[in-house]
């Protein structure tokens, strides 16, 4: 039988440019899951959005075609008119999008938005698409289906709208799902229960789905078989267990190599020691008042609520957790560039031995040397430089700022810094857009270290990037770590990236940290629910090591739900006990 | 419940608004030395004509001239006894006019709602007019469509009104028996209404219509069609496709709707705009606005009059700012839940 979508020899490009999809060629079967794997500018999103034909008004399909269907309606989606693609969208082919905040209307209620899928393909009343829309809304796991018929989207977190968004997708009973990093934005907790609900989906429906993602982790978790594209190209195809079992091409393995993972078999750490802290944040406490409107009454926000970290010096602390768990704050409050609730004490210091300063309360003199010896590294390296300003007065500003040295000091000190960073010191004429992703982060790296600081603040530095470039510069900041003799505070939302780099833990959740440890004891010994529900969402390039959905139902819920020895309603959480050397676990005893 | 509690909280704020504006308009008036009174008196004193100057003294207090300014403004108001007592703007006497002797509100009276209806009109030609041209360009951009429509607007931009006006009358009057200047037929003026007298005001609206509201019908028309070009390359848009609406149905209910919140938002500028914009044209095509009026008042300082004039505009444009805060509300969603959001 044929397989119900053929792609075949599709090549796509713009302008009188080469073509960025070149004879991409694959197959998917009902009841099949396919992965198209690819880093940023592979070529992926465009390919399996030329199946629906939404493409930018610039890209010339250019040759090829799209076989989709059975028998006597099997057809080519490239040929087809206007109104004959328009009725396979939406009720044979769905798609599911990247950003669940921006692909939903914010002026619709979210029952019209679906039940107009029903209403446009299936000659159904009103009542009678509600009545569709209400059970596929619970089956997508809508607690009061009925209110979230009425609801607007922004009264719902990333997760539900994705659920919807899944909702809308699937209300028509589609042959095929085309779903385009659909959990890339989300939560590792939710991504894991969003995934899991399409596996079920895809189960009872016995439809065919194309997975659009770079995360080889979630490609083991979800598909049959798997194409790897680059640079618009095909690398390698086959079966998922056998493609990530045993990689034949050398890309394939690049990616697999720069994957970070949690280790499988890890072996508990000795605790940091407690001598020569660079960093110390003592009961440290945030608050923020929210109005909501003029009339409307105060609520206040905890963001962080009694946060205890000590960093020494040359180590790395990682701060890990989700959306809304404090983690940016904390490290805000660490900088000094937000100042924590009363009774919260932050100390910092410079040199080996010194009296500890309480960056809180500084003189304005201490307060610019401070500034000198802590920097911080942010997350998007496309917005954090100034796409005006040269590399070389983007990396010399803050000399000048402090004043140090003159001018061909700071240039000769700037083009050293892109030396450590593994740039040529010849880009310093140039602007930032001329560089990629991972090379921008190199500036932002460079231009933090121009001032010779001890502390370094990385806020989600490889968030933004490609696996591959992680990797890079993750191995960077390891390099200049032990080169220069830094200290990190490292904020990020990933274990598996913090497994690599950190010598000590916190996880926290909604301002509390639940549990601390040094990563290898950590994933060998988690204790807390949390903890747990976290390691377990990961997804891990690896098809015999799925994610454990039950775990993360388990810990990933209100802290009421969790096991009477870690339960705690608001913010009445209990105090976090060392359990063991080094390893600390919010718990009653 | 909520969209009550909003309104009357908003003409709260409207009312606190409108005392703060009649303060400051009061003020600027005033801020020049003297006033019409002391202005006449000097004159008459210098071409010596005593009996003149005994009138005008005793005008002077008789409208409470000879007093501080803030009683003067309270006075003006009706919130403290004049010389024949409490008679002020909340009592629904506007004051006298010196320039040109007589009460305000005869002079005003009919202008008044001239006015209102001249501006009405213009706005509701600037909406039809703006809102599918706007979008057309938007959804053809790029194309002769979008070209011709951005010419055109910037011509209607670029021509000064009462050029434009002149052009009109001209060829309005040669080719289709339009007729020219004012806004009814002499013969209609001060009488009471009638079915023939709407038709003569009708016909006589058309080409200041068309004036005053050609260059707010252009800028219009291109920020929607800036707007729906933002909205278009948002990712909803593409949710609309991937679902299988037909464009003109996805373009409609989508990215038109995100696009309208700042075309509504715009009436209450728009109000103001118009009503001063326009002086010029009244003054052009003799209509019998309070645009004409307003600049001979500012001319001769002559205070009542100008104040009551600038009330009235002050007056339009919190109108319309409220109802467009009003239609916002009722519009958009995340206004409206505000409170529930995070």
């Amino acid at each position: 039988m044929a397989p119900l979508l053929d792609v075949k020899n599709l090549s796509i490009g713009f302008g009188s440019a080469p073509p960025v999809v070149a004879g991409v060629n694959f197959s998917v079967s009902s009841g099949e899951t396919l992965a198209l794997v690819g880093e940023s500018g592979s070529g992926k999103t465009l390919t399996c959005r030329s199946i629906l034909r939404i493409l930018p008004k610039t890209a010339q399909l250019r040759q090829g075609e799209v076989m989709f269907g059975t028998g006597e309606a099997r057809a080519n989606l490239l040929t087809l008119s206007q109104r004959d693609i328009r009725d396979i969208r939406g009720n044979r082919i769905s798609m599911i999008f990247q950003e669940p905040m921006r692909s939903l209307s914010p002026l619709h209620r979210i029952g019209n938005q679906v039940s107009e899928v029903l209403t446009l393909h299936r000659d159904m009343s009103a009542d009678e698409a509600k009545r569709d829309v209400l059970a596929t809304f619970e089956r997508v796991g809508f607690a009061d289906p009925e209110r979230a018929f009425r609801a607007y989207p922004f009264e719902m977190s990333g997760g539900m709208r994705q659920r919807a968004m899944i909702a809308m997708a699937m209300v028509a009973k589609p042959d095929l799902l085309i779903a385009d990093e659909p959990t890339t934005a989300l939560d590792v907790t939710t991504q894991a229960q969003v995934l899991g609900l399409m596996k079920d989906l895809q189960r009872d429906t016995g439809m065919a789905m194309i997975l659009v993602t770079h995360d080889l982790g979630v490609v083991a978790n979800m598909a049959d078989s798997v194409v790897v594209m680059n640079k618009g190209h095909v690398m390698e195809s086959g079966p998922a267990p056998a493609v990530l079992g045993a990689p034949g091409h050398g890309y394939t393995k690049k990616l697999f190599a720069a994957a970070p993972m949690i280790p499988k078999d890890p072996t508990p750490a000795d605790p940091l020691p407690d001598k020569d802290l660079i960093l110390e944040l003592n009961n440290v406490c945030k608050t923020y008042t929210v109005r909501a409107g003029g009339w409307r009454a105060k609520k206040q926000v905890h963001a962080c609520v009694d946060v205890n970290l000590k960093l020494p010096r040359g180590k790395t602390l990682a701060v890990v957790g989700e959306s809304g768990s404090g983690k940016t704050t904390c490290a805000r409050i660490a900088l000094g560039a937000e100042v924590p609730d009363e009774g919260s004490r932050v100390l910092f210091r410079a040199e080996p031995g010194a009296e500890p300063v309480c960056i809180n309360d500084l003189s304005r003199a201490e307060k610019v040397a401070f500034q000198r010896q802590a920097q911080m590294v942010f997350q998007d390296p496309y917005s954090s430089l100034s796409p005006r300003m040269r590399v070389q007065e983007a990396l010399t500003e803050p000399m000048e700022i402090h004043r140090i040295g003159d001018r061909m000091a700071r240039r000769d000190k700037a083009a050293e810094m892109l030396r450590w960073v593994g740039l040529d010191p010849d880009m310093l004429a140039r602007y930032p857009h001329a560089f990629s992703g991972g090379q921008r982060q190199r500036l932002s790296i460079a231009r933090a270290l121009t001032l010779d600081p001890v502390l370094l603040v990385c806020d989600e530095p490889t968030s933004a990037l490609d696996v591959s470039v992680q990797e890079q510069i993750l191995s960077l900041l390891e390099r200049i770590r032990d080169g220069m003799g830094l200290s990190y505070l490292f904020i990020s939302h990933d274990l598996a990236v913090v497994a690599r780099i950190a010598d000590e833990v916190a996880v926290m959740r909604q301002g509390v940290v639940v549990e601390q440890a040094p990563p290898e004891t950590l994933f060998y010994n988690p204790r807390h629910p949390y903890t747990k529900a976290l390691i377990a969402a990961q997804p891990e390039p690896d098809v015999h090591r799925p994610i454990d959905l039950a775990e993360v139902a388990r810990g990933a819920g209100s802290s009421c739900s969790w096991p009477d020895m870690y339960r705690f309603e608001g913010v009445d959480a209990p105090d976090l006990i060392q359990i063991d050397p080094g390893h600390k676990v919010r718990c009653h005893v | 419940m909520m969209f009550i509690r909003y309104a009357a909280y908003r003409l709260l704020t409207m009312i606190l608004t409108l005392i703060v504006v009649s303060m400051l308009i009061f003020i600027i008036i005033n801020l020049p030395p003297g006033d019409y009174l002391s202005n006449q008196i000097a004159e008459l004193r210098a071409t010596g004509q005593a009996e003149g100057v005994a009138k005008a003294e005793f005008l002077r207090t008789e409208y409470a001239l000879d007093r501080p300014l803030w009683e003067q403004y309270l006075i003006w108001v009706g919130v403290a006894p004049g010389p024949q007592g409490f008679s002020g703007l909340l009592q629904g006497d506007f004051g006298w006019s010196f320039e040109f002797d007589a009460p305000v509100a005869d002079i005003v009276g009919d202008a008044l709602w001239l006015t209102v209806l001249v501006n009405l009109a213009a706005v509701l030609f600037v909406y039809m007019v703006a809102l599918p041209l706007g979008v057309l360009a938007a959804a053809r951009s790029a194309t002769w469509v979008d070209y011709t429509t951005a010419f055109v607007g910037y011509l209607g931009l670029a021509t000064p009104n009462f050029l434009l006006a002149l052009i009109l009358f001209y060829y309005g009057h040669k080719y289709l028996g339009l007729p020219i200047g004012g806004l009814m037929a002499p013969e209609f003026e001060g009488e009471p209404m009638s079915l023939a007298k709407v038709q003569s005001v009708l016909i006589h609206l058309i080409v200041p219509t068309f004036v005053i509201g050609t260059s707010g019908a252009a800028a219009m028309m291109q920020r929607l069609r800036a707007n729906m070009l933002d909205e278009l390359s948002k990712p909803y848009v593409e949710t609309g496709m991937a679902k299988g609406l037909a464009p003109s149905k996805l373009l409609t209910k989508y990215p038109l709707r995100m696009a309208f919140n700042p075309f509504v938002a715009d009436i209450g500028n728009l109000l103001p705009a118009m009503v001063s914009g326009s002086v010029l044209v009244s003054v052009v095509l003799g209509l019998q606005t309070i645009g004409p009026a307003l600049l001979t008042a500012l001319k001769s300082q002559d205070q009542f009059l100008a104040a009551f004039v600038l009330m009235f505009v002050a007056l339009l444009t919190l109108i319309g700012t409220m109802i467009s805060d009003l239609l916002l509300v009722l519009l958009d969603p995340r206004i409206r839940y505000g409170a529930r959001e995070g």
